[in-house]
Protein backbone atom coordinates (compact mmCIF):
# COMPACT_ATOMS: atom_id res chain seq x y z
CA UNK A 1 0.00 0.00 0.00
CA UNK A 2 0.88 3.67 -1.22
CA UNK A 3 1.51 5.79 1.81
CA UNK A 4 3.28 9.46 2.03
CA UNK A 5 2.62 12.76 3.49
CA UNK A 6 3.66 16.06 3.78
CA UNK A 7 2.82 19.70 5.89
CA UNK A 8 3.11 22.85 4.43
CA UNK A 9 3.49 26.08 7.07
CA UNK A 10 2.80 29.54 5.09
CA UNK A 11 1.41 33.12 5.95
CA UNK A 12 -1.86 34.11 5.41
CA UNK A 13 -1.20 36.50 2.15
CA UNK A 14 -3.11 35.91 -0.80
CA UNK A 15 -0.57 35.73 -3.13
CA UNK A 16 0.44 32.85 -1.20
CA UNK A 17 -3.21 30.95 -2.46
CA UNK A 18 -1.78 30.04 -5.47
CA UNK A 19 1.48 28.44 -3.87
CA UNK A 20 -0.76 26.09 -1.97
CA UNK A 21 -2.79 24.90 -4.30
CA UNK A 22 -0.15 24.51 -6.71
CA UNK A 23 2.20 22.43 -3.97
CA UNK A 24 -1.02 20.24 -2.65
CA UNK A 25 -1.49 19.49 -6.73
CA UNK A 26 2.21 18.67 -7.09
CA UNK A 27 2.11 15.95 -4.01
CA UNK A 28 -1.26 14.68 -5.13
CA UNK A 29 0.84 13.95 -8.94
CA UNK A 30 2.35 10.43 -7.24
CA UNK A 31 -1.54 9.39 -7.77
CA UNK A 32 -1.67 9.73 -11.02
CA UNK A 33 -5.05 11.70 -11.07
CA UNK A 34 -7.02 12.67 -14.31
CA UNK A 35 -6.64 16.77 -14.93
CA UNK A 36 -9.94 17.33 -13.36
CA UNK A 37 -9.37 15.30 -10.36
CA UNK A 38 -6.20 17.77 -10.10
CA UNK A 39 -8.38 20.80 -10.40
CA UNK A 40 -11.12 19.81 -8.39
CA UNK A 41 -8.57 19.56 -5.33
CA UNK A 42 -7.06 22.54 -6.39
CA UNK A 43 -10.25 24.53 -6.48
CA UNK A 44 -10.92 23.24 -3.00
CA UNK A 45 -8.01 23.93 -1.25
CA UNK A 46 -8.03 27.69 -3.03
CA UNK A 47 -11.44 27.92 -1.07
CA UNK A 48 -10.21 26.62 2.18
CA UNK A 49 -7.16 28.96 2.04
CA UNK A 50 -9.35 31.48 0.75
CA UNK A 51 -11.49 30.97 4.00
CA UNK A 52 -8.60 31.28 6.20
CA UNK A 53 -7.32 34.55 4.63
CA UNK A 54 -10.26 36.62 4.60
CA UNK A 55 -12.77 34.82 7.62
CA UNK A 56 -9.87 33.60 10.00
CA UNK A 57 -7.53 36.10 9.88
CA UNK A 58 -9.03 39.15 8.23
CA UNK A 59 -6.56 40.15 6.22
CA UNK A 60 -3.86 40.00 9.15
CA UNK A 61 -0.70 38.26 8.33
CA UNK A 62 -0.48 34.83 10.65
CA UNK A 63 -0.24 31.41 9.85
CA UNK A 64 -1.68 28.89 7.82
CA UNK A 65 -0.96 24.63 7.99
CA UNK A 66 -1.99 22.21 5.72
CA UNK A 67 -1.30 18.44 5.83
CA UNK A 68 -1.77 16.36 3.66
CA UNK A 69 -1.54 12.25 3.19
CA UNK A 70 -1.79 9.03 0.91
CA UNK A 71 -3.20 6.17 1.77
CA UNK A 72 -3.83 4.05 -0.61
CA UNK A 73 -6.14 5.19 -3.30
CA UNK A 74 -7.48 7.97 -0.92
CA UNK A 75 -5.88 11.18 -0.41
CA UNK A 76 -6.31 13.13 2.71
CA UNK A 77 -5.83 17.23 2.80
CA UNK A 78 -6.70 19.12 6.05
CA UNK A 79 -6.43 23.37 6.20
CA UNK A 80 -5.28 24.65 9.73
CA UNK A 81 -5.98 28.32 10.66
CA UNK A 82 -5.31 29.75 14.00
CA UNK A 83 -7.75 32.36 13.61
CA UNK A 84 -11.18 33.26 14.96
CA UNK A 85 -13.05 30.45 14.21
CA UNK A 86 -16.88 29.73 13.31
CA UNK A 87 -19.31 29.80 15.71
CA UNK A 88 -21.66 28.23 14.01
CA UNK A 89 -20.43 25.69 11.32
CA UNK A 90 -23.45 23.90 9.71
CA UNK A 91 -24.70 27.53 8.89
CA UNK A 92 -21.54 28.68 7.38
CA UNK A 93 -21.60 25.65 5.63
CA UNK A 94 -25.24 26.13 3.87
CA UNK A 95 -24.91 27.25 -0.06
CA UNK A 96 -24.69 31.23 -0.67
CA UNK A 97 -24.18 31.73 3.20
CA UNK A 98 -21.71 34.52 3.70
CA UNK A 99 -20.92 37.41 6.14
CA UNK A 100 -18.95 39.35 3.55
CA UNK A 101 -21.44 39.83 1.07
CA UNK A 102 -20.09 43.67 0.47
CA UNK A 103 -16.69 42.14 -0.47
CA UNK A 104 -17.96 40.51 -3.59
CA UNK A 105 -18.32 36.78 -1.57
CA UNK A 106 -20.56 34.66 -3.54
CA UNK A 107 -20.97 32.11 -0.17
CA UNK A 108 -19.88 29.63 -1.97
CA UNK A 109 -16.67 28.06 -0.12
CA UNK A 110 -17.40 25.19 1.69
CA UNK A 111 -20.39 24.26 -1.06
CA UNK A 112 -17.58 24.05 -4.18
CA UNK A 113 -15.74 22.17 -1.75
CA UNK A 114 -18.47 20.08 -0.79
CA UNK A 115 -18.42 19.52 -4.49
CA UNK A 116 -15.30 18.88 -5.72
CA UNK A 117 -14.13 16.70 -2.82
CA UNK A 118 -15.59 13.13 -1.78
CA UNK A 119 -15.55 14.18 1.77
CA UNK A 120 -15.78 17.57 3.67
CA UNK A 121 -15.57 17.95 7.62
CA UNK A 122 -15.25 21.05 9.35
CA UNK A 123 -14.21 21.55 12.95
CA UNK A 124 -14.09 25.14 14.67
CA UNK A 125 -13.41 26.79 17.85
CA UNK A 126 -14.27 30.42 18.04
CA UNK A 127 -11.12 32.39 19.27
CA UNK A 128 -9.05 28.94 18.89
CA UNK A 129 -9.37 28.56 15.17
CA UNK A 130 -10.55 26.26 12.26
CA UNK A 131 -9.56 22.50 10.80
CA UNK A 132 -11.39 21.39 7.93
CA UNK A 133 -10.25 18.36 6.35
CA UNK A 134 -11.49 16.67 2.82
CA UNK A 135 -10.73 13.48 1.19
CA UNK A 136 -10.33 12.49 -2.19
CA UNK A 137 -10.20 8.60 -3.88
CA UNK A 138 -8.42 8.90 -6.93
CA UNK A 139 -8.99 5.97 -8.67
CA UNK A 140 -6.86 3.89 -11.06
CA UNK A 141 -9.89 1.92 -12.42
CA UNK A 142 -10.41 4.04 -15.38
CA UNK A 143 -9.30 3.41 -18.97
CA UNK A 144 -6.74 5.31 -20.28
CA UNK B 1 2.15 43.01 -18.12
CA UNK B 2 -0.62 41.95 -20.90
CA UNK B 3 -3.43 44.37 -20.59
CA UNK B 4 -6.33 43.31 -18.50
CA UNK B 5 -9.14 45.90 -19.84
CA UNK B 6 -10.15 47.17 -23.46
CA UNK B 7 -12.76 49.47 -24.18
CA UNK B 8 -14.68 49.92 -27.20
CA UNK B 9 -17.37 52.41 -26.84
CA UNK B 10 -19.68 51.29 -24.15
CA UNK B 11 -18.30 48.18 -24.00
CA UNK B 12 -15.52 46.79 -21.67
CA UNK B 13 -13.78 43.33 -22.59
CA UNK B 14 -12.07 42.29 -19.20
CA UNK B 15 -8.87 39.86 -20.62
CA UNK B 16 -8.99 37.26 -17.40
CA UNK B 17 -6.02 36.16 -15.89
CA UNK B 18 -4.98 32.69 -16.09
CA UNK B 19 -5.60 31.74 -12.36
CA UNK B 20 -8.49 33.56 -11.30
CA UNK B 21 -8.55 33.34 -7.14
CA UNK B 22 -9.00 35.75 -4.34
CA UNK B 23 -6.00 37.38 -4.88
CA UNK B 24 -6.21 38.51 -8.56
CA UNK B 25 -9.72 38.97 -7.90
CA UNK B 26 -9.50 41.48 -6.03
CA UNK B 27 -7.18 43.76 -7.69
CA UNK B 28 -9.76 43.36 -10.92
CA UNK B 29 -12.37 44.03 -9.26
CA UNK B 30 -10.90 47.39 -8.08
CA UNK B 31 -10.02 48.39 -11.43
CA UNK B 32 -13.23 47.13 -12.90
CA UNK B 33 -15.48 49.18 -10.93
CA UNK B 34 -13.67 52.67 -11.33
CA UNK B 35 -13.67 52.00 -15.13
CA UNK B 36 -17.48 50.82 -14.92
CA UNK B 37 -17.99 54.60 -13.09
CA UNK B 38 -15.85 57.01 -15.40
CA UNK B 39 -16.48 55.32 -18.56
CA UNK B 40 -20.13 54.92 -19.13
CA UNK B 41 -19.88 51.33 -19.59
CA UNK B 42 -23.06 48.97 -20.56
CA UNK B 43 -21.48 45.52 -21.45
CA UNK B 44 -19.07 43.77 -20.12
CA UNK B 45 -17.50 40.92 -21.50
CA UNK B 46 -15.65 38.45 -19.23
CA UNK B 47 -12.99 37.18 -21.68
CA UNK B 48 -11.63 33.60 -20.11
CA UNK B 49 -9.96 32.64 -23.55
CA UNK B 50 -6.81 32.71 -21.09
CA UNK B 51 -7.68 31.17 -18.00
CA UNK B 52 -7.37 27.89 -16.81
CA UNK B 53 -8.38 28.19 -13.05
CA UNK B 54 -11.20 30.33 -10.94
CA UNK B 55 -12.44 29.29 -7.55
CA UNK B 56 -15.60 31.06 -5.97
CA UNK B 57 -13.96 34.40 -5.73
CA UNK B 58 -13.96 34.78 -9.24
CA UNK B 59 -17.77 34.07 -9.33
CA UNK B 60 -18.31 36.48 -6.83
CA UNK B 61 -16.41 39.24 -8.69
CA UNK B 62 -18.39 38.21 -12.00
CA UNK B 63 -21.75 38.56 -9.80
CA UNK B 64 -20.81 41.53 -8.25
CA UNK B 65 -19.83 43.04 -11.58
CA UNK B 66 -23.25 41.69 -12.90
CA UNK B 67 -25.15 43.52 -10.20
CA UNK B 68 -23.66 47.15 -11.04
CA UNK B 69 -24.08 46.20 -14.79
CA UNK B 70 -28.27 45.37 -13.84
CA UNK B 71 -28.31 48.27 -11.59
CA UNK B 72 -27.49 50.29 -14.34
CA UNK B 73 -29.34 48.83 -17.32
CA UNK B 74 -26.17 47.10 -18.34
CA UNK B 75 -25.10 43.72 -19.47
CA UNK B 76 -22.75 41.37 -18.51
CA UNK B 77 -21.37 38.10 -20.95
CA UNK B 78 -18.71 35.37 -20.42
CA UNK B 79 -16.71 34.65 -23.82
CA UNK B 80 -14.40 31.99 -24.71
CA UNK B 81 -15.39 29.54 -21.79
CA UNK B 82 -13.85 26.00 -21.62
CA UNK B 83 -15.22 23.02 -20.36
CA UNK B 84 -13.39 23.21 -17.41
CA UNK B 85 -14.33 26.99 -16.63
CA UNK B 86 -18.12 25.87 -17.52
CA UNK B 87 -18.02 23.41 -15.53
CA UNK B 88 -17.45 25.54 -12.26
CA UNK B 89 -19.97 28.37 -13.97
CA UNK B 90 -22.59 25.96 -14.20
CA UNK B 91 -22.12 24.59 -10.62
CA UNK B 92 -22.16 28.28 -8.83
CA UNK B 93 -25.50 28.64 -10.99
CA UNK B 94 -24.48 32.06 -12.14
CA UNK B 95 -25.18 31.14 -15.66
CA UNK B 96 -28.88 31.60 -14.61
CA UNK B 97 -27.94 35.34 -14.78
CA UNK B 98 -25.46 36.22 -17.20
CA UNK B 99 -24.98 34.33 -21.04
CA UNK B 100 -21.77 32.21 -21.49
CA UNK B 101 -20.19 31.40 -24.78
CA UNK B 102 -17.82 28.97 -25.66
CA UNK B 103 -16.42 31.68 -28.46
CA UNK B 104 -17.36 35.02 -29.19
CA UNK B 105 -20.93 35.88 -30.42
CA UNK B 106 -20.93 37.74 -33.68
CA UNK B 107 -23.08 40.20 -31.98
CA UNK B 108 -19.98 41.32 -29.65
CA UNK B 109 -16.68 41.90 -30.85
CA UNK B 110 -13.93 41.52 -28.42
CA UNK B 111 -11.72 45.02 -28.17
Amino acid sequence: MQQNQMKLEFDSRSCNEGFARVAVAAFMTQLNPTLEEVADVKTAVSEAVTNAIIHAYEGKVRTIVISCRIEGEELYVEVQDFGRGIPDVALAMQPLYTTKAECDRAGMGFAFMEAFMDHVEVTSVPGEGTQVRMTKRISHDREE
Amino acid sequence: MEQVFTISGTTMTVHLPAELDHHNSEQIRKEADQLIRTKNIRRVLFDFSRTVFMDSSGIGMIIGRYKTMRFMGGMVAAVCVSEQMRRILTLSGIYKVIDIYEGIPQQMHLC
